[in-house]
C-alpha cells in the first residue's frame, strides 16, 4: 500500500472530517477556519466560552445550517452535496427542544418515529421514555413539563434517532444531579452502539472523564485539539471565568 | 408516501389540540361578516347582491389568522427544523400543512354560510355546489398562503408581510370564487359557472404543484 | 474594492443618456408633430408614453423573473442583484403606468379607473412586487433574502396570466371599454422612438442599480475575517 493509499484509507474512514469551516451571522464570524478530524467511535468533548461557536459548529455538522466557507464530510458524505445522507447519519440534541408544546411526550416521540419510519407502537416507544425516566408522564402535554423534563424528552428523541454520529449541545443544561447521571448513562449507551459522539459542554471535569478527545473553540477558531483528560489544564480555558458548576 | 402520512398524523394531532383557535377564527369571520353588513345598511337588494363578495372577503381576512397560526407550533421550539433534520421530506411537510389549512378554511367557509343567509337574506338553491366552490377557493388561498406563512414567520413585521404578499397573488381566486358564488346564489342563466370553476381548478393545480416544489428551498438554510 | 472596479458605471450612464435623448425626440414628435387623432383629439397623445411604458414594465418584470430563476438554479448572487434591480424598475414603471391610465381615463370616460384588464393586472403586479420588495427589506440574512424573494417572484410572475384572464372575464360581463391598443402607421414613429427611449433608460437604470446591489452584497457577504488573537 503506498503512502497515498494509506492517507486515502485514513481519510475515508474519518467519522467527521472538517476543513476550513467558516460561518457568519451578519457581519460577525461565528466560526473561522475550523479544521479537525474525528475517527469513528471516538467521543469528543467540545469546550469554549459562551459565544465561542460551539453550537454553530454542531449545527453546521448536523447540516442544519450551511457553512459560508470550507467543507466537511460526515461518514464520507459531503456536507454540501449530500445533506440528506448526512442528516440520516446524525442525531442532534440542540438548544431548542424541537418539541410541540401542545402534544404529549408520547405523541412527540411517535411523530419523530413515523418520520424515521420506525415502529410507533406504545410498547416500542415507552422503553425510551423509561430510559429518561419520563414513562410516568408519557401522556402529559409538554406544556406541563419543567425545563429539565423537556431536556429529558429531547434526549429520548435523540436516542430514538439511532444516529451513527451523535451531536450533543450542552446536554447537562437544565438538569438536576440525577439528570447528570442520566446523561452519563446515555453517553455510555451511545458509545456502546459504536457511535461517534461530539459533546459541547461547560462541565470540563465531567466531560474529560467521559470523552476520549477534546476540542477548544475560542472566538470561532479551533484553539486546541488533544486528549480529553488534558483539556482542563491545557485547553486554555481559565476556570475562574467559566459558569457555576463547570469545575 | 409514508412521509406524507407521518406529516398528516402530526397535523391531525396539532389541529385536535387547537380547537380553541379554530373557534376564535370562526368568531373573527362571523364578526367580519357582521361588520361588513353595517357598511351597506338594511338595503336587502344590495345585501343579497353583495353577499358573495363579503363572504369571500371574510374568508380572505380569516385566512391570514389561520395561516400565520399554522406555523406557530412549529417555530416555538424549532420543531420544523427538528423534523427536517430527522430527515423528513420537506414536500411532505408542506402538503400536510397546506391540507390542514385548507380543511380549516373550508370548514370556516361552510360555517359562515348560515350566518350569511341570515344577515344578507341570501338564497341557497345549490348548497352542495356552493360547498364545492368554497373548497376550490380556499384551496387557492391555502397553497400559496402556507408557503408565505413559512417565510414570513421568521421575518420581522410578519403580521403585515403575510397579507401584503398573499393578497395580490390570490386576486384570481377572489374574482372567480365571488363570481361563482354569485352565480350559484343569484342564478346562472348562461351556465358560466363551469368556466369560473375551471379557473379555480387551474389556479389550484398550478399553485399546489409550484409551491410544493419551492417549499424545500424556503425552509433550507 | 474589487467588485466596483469590475462594474463600470460608464455603460449605465451612457445607456441613460441615449435613452433620455430618444425619449425627448419621441415625445417632441408625439406632442407637437404628429397629427390629432380623429376620434380622441389630443388626449390620445399620452399613448406615446403609455404603450412604451407598458412594454417596458412587462420587460422589467420578465427580467426580474428570469434573474430569480437563474439565482435559484445557479446560486450566483449577481442574479440576486439583477433580480432586485429588475423588480424595483418594474414597480416604478407599473406605478407610472397606473398613473398614466388614470390620466387617460378621466377625460375619456369621466372616471379615474376603468377596470381595463391590462391596467388592472398591472395594478395587481405593482402590489405583488411591492410586497416582494418589502420582504427583501425585512429579511436580514442575505441568503434567505435572495432565496425567498426569488421564490416569491416566480410565484407572482406565474400568476400574471391567470390574473389577466380572470380580470378580462370578469370585465367582459360588464361590457367596459378598454384602453385603445391598435395604433395605425403614421403614429408608429414616435411610438417606437419612445419605446426604445424608455428601454435604454430602463436598461441604464437597471445596470446602475445592479451595480449598487452587487456592491452592497459584496460588503454584506464577505466582511473581513477577524485577525488571529495572539
Amino acid at each position: 500500500m503506498t503512502t497515498f493509499d494509506a492517507i486515502a484509507a485514513i481519510a475515508a474512514t474519518a467519522a467527521i472530517d472538517a476543513r476550513g469551516l467558516c460561518r457568519r451571522y451578519g457581519r460577525r464570524w461565528a466560526l473561522v477556519d475550523v479544521t479537525f478530524r474525528v475517527a469513528p467511535g471516538t467521543s469528543v468533548m467540545l469546550a469554549g466560552r459562551n459565544g465561542s461557536g460551539k453550537s454553530t459548529l454542531l449545527r453546521v455538522l448536523a447540516a442544519a445550517i450551511r457553512p459560508d466557507r470550507g467543507s466537511a464530510t460526515v461518514l464520507g458524505h459531503d456536507l454540501g452535496r449530500e445533506r440528506e445522507e448526512v442528516r440520516r447519519s446524525i442525531a442532534l440534541l440542540s438548544h431548542a427542544s424541537y418539541l410541540h408544546e401542545a402534544l404529549t411526550a408520547m405523541e412527540n416521540l411517535r411523530i419523530a418515529a413515523r418520520f424515521l419510519e420506525r415502529k410507533t407502537g406504545r410498547d416500542a416507544l415507552l422503553p425510551l421514555l423509561a430510559e429518561v425516566e419520563l414513562d410516568a408522564r408519557a401522556d402529559d402535554a409538554v406544556s406541563t413539563f419543567s425545563a429539565g423534563m423537556r431536556k429529558r424528552l429531547a434526549l429520548a428523541r435523540t436516542l430514538l434517532q439511532e444516529g451513527s454520529v451523535v451531536l450533543l449541545d450542552e446536554p447537562y443544561g437544565e438538569l438536576d444531579p440525577p439528570g447528570f447521571r442520566l446523561v452519563d448513562r446515555l453517553f455510555g449507551t451511545f458509545k456502546a452502539r459504536g457511535a461517534t459522539v461530539l459533546m459541547a459542554t461547560h462541565l470540563l471535569d465531567r466531560g474529560a472523564a467521559l470523552c476520549d478527545e477534546g476540542l477548544v473553540l475560542e472566538g470561532g477558531r479551533l484553539r486546541w485539539h488533544g486528549p480529553a483528560r488534558e483539556l482542563p489544564e491545557q485547553g486554555g480555558l481559565d476556570p475562574a471565568t467559566l459558569p457555576e458548576g463547570a469545575r | 408516501m409514508k412521509q406524507l402520512a407521518a406529516a398528516l398524523y402530526k397535523e391531525w394531532l396539532l389541529q385536535s389540540r387547537a380547537l380553541a383557535q379554530l373557534l376564535a377564527v370562526l368568531v373573527f369571520g362571523a364578526t367580519a361578516l357582521l361588520l361588513f353588513s353595517f357598511a351597506v345598511g338594511p338595503n336587502y337588494e344590495l345585501l343579497r347582491a353583495i353577499a358573495p363578495g363579503f363572504l369571500w372577503l371574510a374568508l380572505l381576512l380569516s385566512s391570514t389568522l389561520t395561516l400565520a397560526e399554522s406555523f406557530q407550533a412549529e417555530m416555538e421550539h424549532r420543531a420544523l427544523e427538528g423534523q427536517i433534520l430527522l430527515p423528513a421530506n420537506p414536500a411532505a411537510l408542506y402538503y400536510a400543512k397546506a391540507l390542514a389549512n385548507w380543511a380549516q378554511l373550508t370548514l370556516l367557509g361552510i360555517a359562515l354560510v348560515p350566518l350569511m343567509v341570515a344577515l344578507y337574506d341570501a338564497q341557497l338553491p345549490r348548497p352542495l355546489a356552493l360547498a364545492g366552490i368554497i373548497a376550490l377557493g380556499t384551496a387557492g388561498l391555502s397553497a400559496p398562503g402556507t408557503l408565505y406563512a413559512a417565510m414570513t414567520h421568521q421575518a420581522r413585521s410578519r403580521q403585515t408581510l403575510l397579507p401584503l404578499l398573499l393578497f395580490p397573488l390570490v386576486v384570481p381566486v377572489l374574482i372567480a370564487a365571488v363570481k361563482a358564488t354569485s352565480l350559484l346564489m343569484l342564478g346562472d342563466p348562461m351556465s358560466q359557472i363551469g368556466s369560473w370553476a375551471l379557473l379555480l381548478i387551474t389556479f389550484d393545480a398550478i399553485h399546489w404543484s409550484l409551491c410544493g416544489l419551492l417549499f424545500g428551498r424556503v425552509v433550507e438554510d | 474594492m474589487a467588485v466596483s472596479d469590475r462594474l463600470n458605471p460608464g455603460a449605465g450612464y451612457a445607456l441613460m443618456v441615449v435613452g433620455a435623448l430618444l425619449l425627448a425626440v419621441g415625445s417632441y414628435i408625439g406632442l407637437f408633430v404628429a397629427p390629432s387623432e380623429s376620434y380622441m383629439g389630443d388626449v390620445y397623445r399620452i399613448l406615446y408614453v403609455h404603450v412604451p411604458t407598458a412594454w417596458n414594465a412587462l420587460l422589467a418584470f420578465t427580467f426580474a423573473f428570469g434573474s430569480a430563476v437563474a439565482f435559484l438554479i445557479r446560486g450566483d448572487f449577481k442574479w440576486d442583484a439583477r433580480h432586485e434591480a429588475g423588480a424595483e424598475m418594474g414597480v416604478v414603471l407599473a406605478g407610472l403606468l397606473c398613473c398614466q391610465g388614470s390620466i387617460w381615463a378621466k377625460p375619456t370616460w369621466g372616471v379615474w379607473w376603468d377596470w381595463d384588464p391590462r391596467l388592472t393586472t398591472t395594478a395587481v403586479m405593482f402590489f405583488a412586487f411591492v410586497g416582494i420588495l418589502a420582504l427583501r427589506r425585512f429579511v436580514e440574512d442575505p441568503v434567505k433574502r435572495a432565496t425567498w424573494s426569488a421564490v416569491a417572484t416566480i410565484i407572482a410572475y406565474v400568476d400574471v396570466p391567470i390574473v389577466y384572464f380572470s380580470v378580462r372575464w370578469w370585465n367582459s360581463l360588464h361590457q367596459m371599454q378598454s384602453s385603445p391598443e391598435t395604433v395605425s402607421a403614421p403614429f408608429l414613429i414616435p411610438l417606437r422612438t419612445n419605446a426604445f427611449g424608455i428601454l435604454f433608460l430602463m436598461a441604464g437604470l437597471i445596470t446602475l442599480r445592479t451595480r449598487l446591489a452587487r456592491m452592497r452584497l459584496a460588503q454584506e457577504m464577505a466582511p473581513p475575517l477577524p485577525e488571529v488573537a495572539s
